[in-house]
């Protein structure tokens, strides 16, 4: 709930204070609390992370209509470090220049930012897409990932 | 990244097995990117591709016969229809394949709607005429769309037009809202690909307005346009604004040597 939100929330680093090196890996963890690799799969289904709108992922084999517009992320933990896949999540621009990927811990500045997917402005500063420990589920789940399916 | 790897769909759409459309052409020079331009057609299913081929099949006729109705009703102050002028929708058959279009008169580049607008209220004495995104007025394009069908797309992007057409390209390419997504990131650089379970196609206008299975509803251009938009989780401009005039210019011609094909079904 909110209250556990608010208690954590002074440890997290804030979208605007991530260090990226200059290859665009982020090192430290954002929350200094572990992953958890399960909700990290969750997430990545519609709504949420929705990578698999732009991602295959063969161990998520059971959520139907996976995308092919970025690399199947099969085997990711092997080609990538974990500073290295949570800098790509934090904010792809850095490690791939002019990405169409999303950056999911970030706040702007956007053009013509909505309120979520109602077209319309927001009220007030948007939230990262990603609350820093979503991110750091996301890093986890992607660690799982040492197998090249196909 | 999909250039040339697309699979080529061999079938013709031939309506009502008499009107050939142009589904595929060499892309315009300044759309070089996309090397042969498709219309969305050719990326749907075969079943959604079928409803179109037959007017009895297609469900946007029925927006059609409703407005080809109204054509002929009196409506504002002077007890005149659309045809008290225009004698009958096919006489306006050059009108779908060449908007938006350059007008002299207003020194702005008009939408159809735009031009049925002007002509409820200057001439009409209509002081509310259908709104720009209304049934009525979708109906009105789906008709002057129907009558065009196997005509070329082919608006003017230069003299007077050029600026508005230039304000469009740059929107086309601009990354809007929180994912950072343009026209071109999904249109350009991933048409044939799928996103989620959604097949893109190059988002070519020559189509509308087209009827949605899933909204089982006729759809305008510049719905449609705020929808994609939206899908960005942006803020997205309001239908009639002079941005989406700007940018259906804009997208239109990219469909410039492509047939007129509206009303069209899509999922
Ligand atoms: C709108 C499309 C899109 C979405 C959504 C998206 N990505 Fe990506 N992603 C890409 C593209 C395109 C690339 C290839 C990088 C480039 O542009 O060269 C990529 C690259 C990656 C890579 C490196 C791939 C490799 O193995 O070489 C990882 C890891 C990754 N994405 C993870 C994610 C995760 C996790 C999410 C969701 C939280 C996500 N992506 C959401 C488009 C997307
Ligand atoms: C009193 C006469 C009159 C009536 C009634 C009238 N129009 Fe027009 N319409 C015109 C004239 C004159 C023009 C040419 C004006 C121009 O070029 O800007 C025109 C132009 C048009 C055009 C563009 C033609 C082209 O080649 O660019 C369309 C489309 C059109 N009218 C549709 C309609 C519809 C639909 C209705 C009924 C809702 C309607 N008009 C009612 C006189 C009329
Ligand atoms: C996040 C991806 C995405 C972005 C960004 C996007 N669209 Fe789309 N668009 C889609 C999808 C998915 C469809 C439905 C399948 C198809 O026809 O591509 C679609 C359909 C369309 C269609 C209907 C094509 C037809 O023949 O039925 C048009 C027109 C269109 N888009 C225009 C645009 C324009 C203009 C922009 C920029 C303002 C834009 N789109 C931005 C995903 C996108």
């Amino acid at each position: 709930g909110t209250t556990f939100a608010t208690a954590t929330a002074f440890a997290e680093t804030a979208p605007k204070d991530v260090a990226f090196d200059e290859y665009g890996e982020v090192a430290e963890s954002l929350t200094g609390t572990a992953g958890d690799p399960e909700s990290g799969a969750a997430l990545m289904d519609r709504g949420k992370g929705n990578c698999i709108a732009c991602h295959q992922v063969s161990d998520l084999s059971e959520l139907p209509f996976q995308g092919d517009i970025g690399p199947s992320l099969d085997g990711a933990a092997g080609r990538w470090s974990e500073a290295q896949l949570r800098g790509i999540v934090v904010n792809a621009k850095n490690t791939f220049p002019d990405t169409m990927m999303p950056s999911f811990y970030h706040t702007g500045p956007y053009i013509r930012p909505g309120d979520g997917f109602t077209g319309k402005a927001p009220e007030g500063e948007l939230p990262p897409i990603l609350t820093a420990q979503a991110v750091e589920d996301v890093v986890a789940y992607l660690m799982t990932l040492t197998d090249e399916q196909n | 990244m999909a250039a040339g790897a697309q699979e080529v769909v061999d079938d013709q759409l031939v309506v009502n097995g008499e009107i050939p459309i142009v589904t595929e052409a060499p892309a315009p020079d300044y759309a070089s990117a996309l090397g042969t331009i498709r219309s969305g057609w050719t990326f749907r299913s075969e079943d959604t591709q079928m409803m179109q081929a037959d007017d009895f099949d297609n469900p946007g006729m029925l927006g059609v016969e409703a407005a080809r109705a109204a054509f002929n009703s009196e409506m504002g102050t002077g007890g005149e229809s659309c045809a008290s002028c225009h004698d009958d929708p096919e006489s306006l058959s050059t009108v779908r394949g060449t908007y938006p279009k350059w007008d002299e008169e207003h020194g702005t580049v008009q939408t159809v709607e735009m031009q049925v607008q002007e002509c409820q209220t200057e001439r009409m004495g209509m002081e509310e005429p259908y709104g720009y995104n209304s049934t009525d007025m979708i109906n009105m394009v789906a008709l002057l769309s129907s009558v065009a069908r196997g005509t070329p797309v082919n608006v003017a992007i230069d003299g007077p037009a050029e600026a508005t057409w230039k304000q469009g390209e740059e929107m086309y390419y601009t990354r809007y809202g929180q994912l950072e997504l343009s026209c071109a990131n999904c249109h350009e650089d991933n048409y044939d690909n799928m996103i989620r379970a959604d097949h893109l196609s190059q988002g070519q206008i020559n189509a509308f307005p087209a009827y949605r299975l899933k909204d089982a509803a006729l759809v305008s251009v510049q719905n449609r346009f705020r929808g994609c938009i939206r899908d960005t989780m942006g803020e997205t401009f309001a239908v009639g604004s002079p941005e989406f005039v700007a940018l259906e210019l804009y997208v239109a011609s990219r469909g410039n040597g492509l047939s007129v094909e509206g009303p069209s079904v899509r999922n």
